[in-house]
């Protein structure tokens, strides 16, 4: 209907009418103020920062409404009928490559936009982490220290993006309705334009260089980020950006979880993937609105003149920090337990036993979710906060260990006495195991406050979230992006490859980051370009170990790219899986089932022959039991 | 598909669609109650840390009466609001017209009397912690009564057309929540920034 009513100069829905969208939003928002202050019209004098916000923000909406995303909304909205074969158009057909360029409202669709844009922003911000590691080779400056900032503020902010979008966004969209037993998720509509308020705000970061930078670390703390230059409200913009997705999208996947799932899947038959996702979703949808609240305030700061954190004018800069770690702790979780969740799911596939303590390891997700709304303050020791919060923050913290140790047994449970096959999968379980119970360790003598204060800031921090987070997280994504390849793209990828992507990516990984505990304890200060010259060798070791990662992870895009391309054919179930994807075909038809299938046992009956969910199929994909 | 279109809302195969729409609604309710729990938050702190409220010399705190009336109000479009959805439940069309459009109404007033309230208050967004709290506090509030009144407007419009009866009025429960919820945190803001 909205076509038969659209002038034929006016290109259809697509990339193309989006991008001229964001050109004429931002012309229209940031120009029009711009003209509009210099006619001098009702005392306007707009800044710089008002023009990239207002021009920002309606870009955003150009860009959208020239993706289509809105189109069904608006004629629903107008009191129309919504176009039936319009919207299952929109769904997208089955090997058209166009759809994943489109706002196609098929999950699966979704998920794989979402996993290549996440891989992408991860190529991209380990480039910049290369660059970091060339300025730190040798002390001394080599190139700038205010590129060598900014480059470092990038990095964060895009691997803090990755973390938070990869497995939510891409195995999570693709996998959950599968895995629950339904043929989308609740709002299909909804899911897309989740995803696509991502592009232009990853593309404001990417190029905030260009927009002067920024110093302050992914963390945005006053006083800093309210001086600084226009890279740092092209962050702030791009956060808030990301942070209303991911609501949109907890939204989605608390409906898809609670109301869409098959005859029989009862909440404690649900895949151990699909548990860890609903408590990340829940995560989300209560504490990301705190930091976009914060951030909002920040801009408002900077923009209009209020006087939120400016302690100048009465304001609390505190405040921030507070009101930041009230998001930025549980986020640490919202990018740990979708890793979890994807180690849980593989761990008993390739050990052919059952889930050992599954409803325990659902109950600490669940502690973990709860939790972690409790320690976010243990970030904050050295801040000058109030000094009777450090005990009790302290104490949470070192509880919280307690649900996370549980869901870390329940890993080992499963491997101890199982006829484990050593897939490249499974690999990735036990380099999960060995990082991050590194970075668990180290964990206790940050959450413990004496030992915190000597540690704060210093590269022994670097060394615990690189070893929490690519441990729980991106080793929990390479898990589960070789366990669901052949699921998604119907195509084996290359074993020895694969293995060659481990064992170089986990040692590199390694060399990179336990050094690290040392150049902190020696006292190495973190976010700073330059170093004493005695940690000059160590800092040279450390770069070259990071190449390898580099160069690891280049073998792992080519293994993908190319298995993508002319892989052999895999099988429906090449890993002799129980639960629900792995009986449909791979990859999945668009409408994923062709009956709603009925559920009537756990998906993790391994081992033991008896009322399994489906009956598992024999393995065809050639592939040793 | 096709089902979907039938009811204008997104549901799934297996559970009535409307269902999920509410659910819906009721979660993103949850994240806007931590949204505006943040706001008081702040308002808390920056105020508790303050010498005096208002902090800065020659700022008065706004008069009750208008905004008090105002709240008055808001607080009886919420009834309007619950009759339009009985009626609705009712499959009654010309009776859920009137009471949206009542609805409407009420909204539309009061956001016009905010906006004459904050153009005569006599103090701006940048008059320190107190300006900035109090603007951001209840501009954040008022742009939720927008979006509010531009969903009533368009629900309105649909039982106009009579898209909406007694078996098809998901959209007017779910915009009912939604401003029930935009209404009670205005009797919270109100009661703290006027008159705590």
């Amino acid at each position: 209907m909205i076509a038969a009513a659209r002038p034929s100069f006016v290109p259809g829905p697509g990339l193309p009418r989006a991008v001229l969208g964001a050109v004429i939003g931002f012309a229209v928002g940031g120009g029009g103020l711009a003209a509009a202050g210099a006619a001098g019209a009702a005392g306007l004098a707009p800044d710089a920062g008002q023009i990239l916000g207002l021009g920002y923000l309606v870009g955003l909406l150009g860009f959208l409404l020239g993706i289509g995303a809105f189109r069904f909304w608006l004629t629903w909205a107008a009191g129309r009928e919504i176009d039936a074969a319009e919207e299952h158009a929109a769904h997208g057909r089955a090997g058209d490559w166009r759809r994943y360029f489109r706002f196609t409202t098929d999950h699966k669709v979704i998920g794989v936009q979402y996993l290549v844009t996440a891989f992408v922003m991860f190529f991209t911000a380990g480039t910049a982490a290369m660059f970091m590691r060339f300025e730190l080779a040798q002390p001394g400056v080599a190139t700038s220290k205010d590129l060598y900032n900014t480059i470092m503020s990038t990095h964060g902010a895009m691997m803090i993006t990755v973390a938070l979008i990869s497995i939510v966004g891409g195995l999570g969209n693709y996998l959950v309705p599968i895995m629950v037993g339904a043929r989308d998720m609740a709002f299909p509509k909804a899911n897309a334009l989740s995803y696509w308020m991502l592009p232009l705000a990853i593309l404001l970061v990417v190029l905030n260089p260009l927009l002067g930078g920024f110093d302050t670390g992914w963390t945005a703390y006053p006083p800093l980020s309210q001086q600084a230059n226009l890279g740092q409200q092209a962050y702030l913009m791009a956060f808030v950006t990301v942070g209303v997705s991911s609501i949109l999208s907890a939204i989605n996947f608390l409906v898809t979880v609670f109301r869409m799932r098959a005859p029989g899947m009862s909440l404690m038959r649900m895949p151990i993937f699909v548990w860890a996702l609903t408590v990340t979703a829940a995560i989300a949808l209560l504490a990301t609105s705190v930091v976009a609240a914060a951030f909002t305030m920040l801009l408002l700061d900077r923009l209009l003149g209020t006087s939120f954190f400016r302690a100048s004018r009465g304001g609390d800069v505190i405040l921030f920090q507070h009101l930041f770690w009230f998001y930025s702790h549980p986020a640490v979780y919202i990018m740990g337990l979708p890793g979890l969740g994807a180690i849980l799911e593989v761990v008993p596939v390739f050990a052919r036993k059952p889930l050992f303590a599954y409803p325990l390891a659902v109950l600490s997700f669940i502690m973990i979710g709860v939790m972690s709304f409790m320690v976010w303050a243990h970030h904050m020791f050295v801040s000058g906060m109030a000094e009777f919060f450090h005990i009790p923050i302290m104490l949470t913290t070192e509880l919280i260990s307690v649900p996370t140790g549980i869901v870390f047994l329940s890993a080992l449970g499963t491997i101890w006495m199982g006829s484990l096959r050593f897939k490249v999968p499974m690999l990735w379980v036990f380099g999960f195991v060995w990082a991050f119970l590194i970075g668990g360790i180290t964990g206790v003598f940050l959450a413990d406050v004496p030992t915190d204060i000597t540690l704060s800031d210093t590269y022994f921090v670097v060394a615990h979230f690189h070893y929490t987070i690519v441990g729980g997280t991106i080793f929990g994504l390479f898990a589960g992006t070789y366990y669901w390849f052949p699921k998604i793209t119907g195509r084996m990828y290359d074993e020895r490859l694969g293995r060659l992507h481990f064992w170089w990516f986990t040692l590199a990984f390694n060399l990179t980051f336990l050094p690290m505990f040392w150049l902190g304890i020696e006292g190495m200060r973190r976010r700073v370009a330059d170093y004493p010259a005695e940690f000059g060798l160590v800092n040279l070791f450390v770069s070259i170990a990071a190449v390898n990662i580099a160069l690891s992870v280049a073998v792992f895009l080519f293994n993908m790219v190319r298995s993508w391309r002319t892989g052999p054919q895999a099988a429906a179930n090449p890993w002799r899986a129980q639960t629900l994807e792995w009986q449909i075909s791979s990859p999945p038809p668009v409408d994923n089932f062709d009956r709603i299938p009925t559920v009537t046992a756990t998906p993790y009956q391994y081992g033991a022959p008896g009322p399994g969910s489906p009956a598992p199929a024999p393995a065809e994909g050639g592939l040793a039991p | 598909m096709s089902a979907h279109a039938a009811t204008g809302s997104h549901g799934g195969a297996t559970t009535a669609p409307g269902s999920n729409v509410l659910l819906g609604v009721k979660l993103a309710i949850l994240s806007e109650v931590t949204l505006f729990g943040a706001l008081f938050a702040v308002y808390f702190v920056i105020r508790a840390e303050s010498p005096g409220w208002p902090p800065l010399p020659g700022l008065e705190r706004p008069e009750l009466l208008l905004p008090g009336l105002n709240s008055l109000l808001l607080v009886s479009s919420s009834g309007t609001m619950q009759w339009a959805v009985r009626s609705a439940r009712g499959g009654n069309r010309s009776r859920t017209v009137r009471w949206l459009g009542l609805t409407l109404l009420l909204g539309g007033i009061f956001i016009v009397v905010q906006g004459y309230e904050f153009a005569t208050n006599g103090f701006g967004l940048s008059a320190g912690t107190f300006g900035s709290t109090f603007y951001v506090l209840t501009g954040f509030h008022g742009a939720h009564v927008l979006a509010g009144v531009a969903l009533i407007a368009i629900v309105a419009n649909r039982a106009r057309l009579g898209l909406i009866s007694a078996d098809r009025h998901t959209a007017v429960e779910a915009v009912s929540y939604y401003w029930h919820f935009v209404d009670l945190v205005w009797i919270c803001l109100f009661s703290t920034l006027y008159v705590l």
